[in-house]
């Protein structure tokens, strides 16, 4: 199997205090990695560092060509979707504007009426809310409506940051549900950074850990989540 | 009641063109989170160019059009030379910004154009508009023509892709980015746009206070006051703001004694004082409903 995205001794940089000390790892094409570690690791500096939001060193790329020097909007436009922490919703839109955004880079623009009726049959609670405001959801349907504007960019790679932040339990089996069944039937690879180890690890197939700015682990998921010490020293659970 | 209708119906007419003024100052706003000082003296260079068309022989209406879209392309290469750089830089450097191209515009246009007051034309005539003693066809006019682009303004936001974009740079750049909008030219284009809405207002205003370089002065802090008023977070907000002011203007000045002509600016500069006391986000202004 190819790399779809190979990660090179990243560092990466907030003024002067590094926050990643030479990372380095790759995604499979058609996988679901889970990137986990405490607070402060460096799981969100990532994600921002591929999407080039922050000052990075180091060799990134994407299906063989590198994006280091891409602007943001650039990498997203190559196809890589990213859903920030905090879900970065437009509140004061509605929620079918917020859709449409999520593919106003494209060009095949009769493909995206239908693409927003997918989305729905994904997730039908966007659809009883189509015209309402996105700030008036509660956080669940936020997160939704998050995850269904980064797939409406028809993204090769979607990168989540804690997808399962602030979500009561049930919502977030329910958001995992179909971010696995999106990375089946889509083939969307996927790369989602967790605190909840133990749900990540479920859904995943590829998992890393990391601790203060570099990788202390990699492996197979079920093996990473069956390892005692592992799990005592590093994902707390 | 005839003044009374008289003087709203002034109100209105002269409140487009601060309407005008007010949308073009919350545009950059909304886009840099900066009130843009050298609105009114970027209105004041277009109208000129206008004027100079007009007297190379142009007829009215192609000035008017080349002039929007010199403007519009002027808008855009002022932010690109001059605060695309300054972006990151403190506010009072942006502040120094626009003073700085506030008193470059101005004296420019002195010396291009020299400071005599010049004759400006109105295509619409000024006889009384449909025989009535109201209002003349020029204010008719001005109303009209504000009306029209608002219009095409809402349309042009609600209903396309590039409106969507540039509403959505203007409220969250960051998330914006990551959708692949580039922000940096949605500015660019949000500089532009404002220009051409301000040359428009120039042009309509210059028969009325007459063309020379400080002519849109008072106008423009009659375009801050609606703004204010209205609302700086919201664009239908400033349009209202920008009615409002006009009306009520005139109204202070045929009513109260002593006011007259000499005090309606200090009356909407205490204008804006007294909003920013009472309703600091302005009548129209969104108090932003936040769910975490």
């Amino acid at each position: 199997m190819t790399a779809m995205l190979n990660v090179k001794d990243l560092r990466a940089y907030y003024g002067q205090v590094q926050a990643l000390h030479g990372l380095s790892f790759s995604l499979n094409e058609g996988s679901l990695t889970t990137l986990l570690g405490a607070n402060g690791a460096g799981k969100t500096t990532t994600l921002r560092a591929i999407c080039n939001m922050v000052r990075s060193t180091g060799a990134i790329e994407f299906e063989g060509k590198p994006i280091g020097t891409r602007s943001t909007e650039n990498v997203v436009r190559l196809g890589i979707a990213h859903v920030p922490q905090g879900r970065g919703t437009f509140t004061n839109m509605t929620v079918e504007e917020n859709l449409q955004l999520g593919a106003i880079s494209r060009s095949d623009k009769g493909a995206i009426g239908s693409d927003i009726e997918r989305m729905y049959e994904h997730f039908p609670v966007l659809k009883q809310r189509y015209t309402q405001q996105a700030g008036t959801l509660s956080g669940g349907e936020q997160q939704m409506l998050a995850v269904a504007r980064a797939l409406m960019l028809r993204p090769r790679l979607m990168l989540l940051d804690e997808p399962s932040f602030g979500l009561a339990p049930l919502i977030v089996r329910d958001l995992f549900r179909i971010l696995g069944k999106i990375n089946r039937e889509e083939k969307v690879t996927i790369l989602v950074v967790e605190q909840n180890a133990q749900l990540a690890l479920e859904l995943a197939d590829q998992a890393y850990v990391i601790e203060t700015g570099r990788i202390v682990m990699s492996g197979n998921a079920k093996d990473i989540a069956n390892n005692e010490d592992v799990r005592k020293s590093y994902l707390g659970y | 009641m005839e003044l009374f209708a008289n003087q709203v119906l002034a109100g209105i007419a002269t409140g487009a063109i601060y309407a005008c003024m007010a949308l073009a100052v919350v545009m950059i706003y909304q886009a840099i989170d900066h009130l843009n000082f050298a609105q009114g003296e970027m209105a004041m260079f277009s109208t000129f160019v206008s004027w100079q068309l007009m007297q190379w022989g142009v007829p009215y209406w192609g000035a008017f059009v080349l002039t929007v879209a010199f403007s519009f392309v002027a808008g855009i290469i002022i932010e690109r030379l001059l605060f695309k750089p300054l972006a990151k830089a403190p506010i009072l450097t942006n502040v120094a910004g626009f003073i700085a191209l506030y008193a470059i515009i101005n004296s420019v246009a002195g010396l291009i154009w020299d400071f005599t007051i010049k004759q400006y034309p109105t295509p619409f005539g000024s006889s009384p508009f449909l025989g009535s003693q109201l209002i003349s066809t020029h204010q008719a006019g001005m109303i009209g023509i504000t009306l029209l682009m608002l219009l095409l303004l809402f349309f042009f936001f609600r209903f396309t892709r590039v409106g969507l974009a540039m509403r959505a740079a203007a409220s969250l750049p960051e998330s914006a980015r990551l959708v692949g909008i580039n922000t940096s030219w949605m500015i660019a284009l949000g500089w532009g746009m404002a220009s051409a809405i301000g040359s428009i207002a120039g042009m309509m205003i210059a028969p009325v206070v007459f063309l020379e370089p400080n002519m849109m002065l008072g106008v423009l802090i009659y375009g801050f006051a609606a703004a204010v008023l209205g609302g700086l977070s919201s664009p239908f907000g400033a349009v209202m703001g920008g009615f409002l002011v006009g009306i009520f203007e005139n109204l202070v000045g045929t009513y109260i004694p002593g006011v007259g002509n000499e005090l309606k600016l200090p009356i909407a500069l205490a204008l804006i004082i007294v909003v920013l006391v009472v309703k600091p986000a302005g009548l129209f202004g969104r108090a932003i409903v936040k769910r975490v």
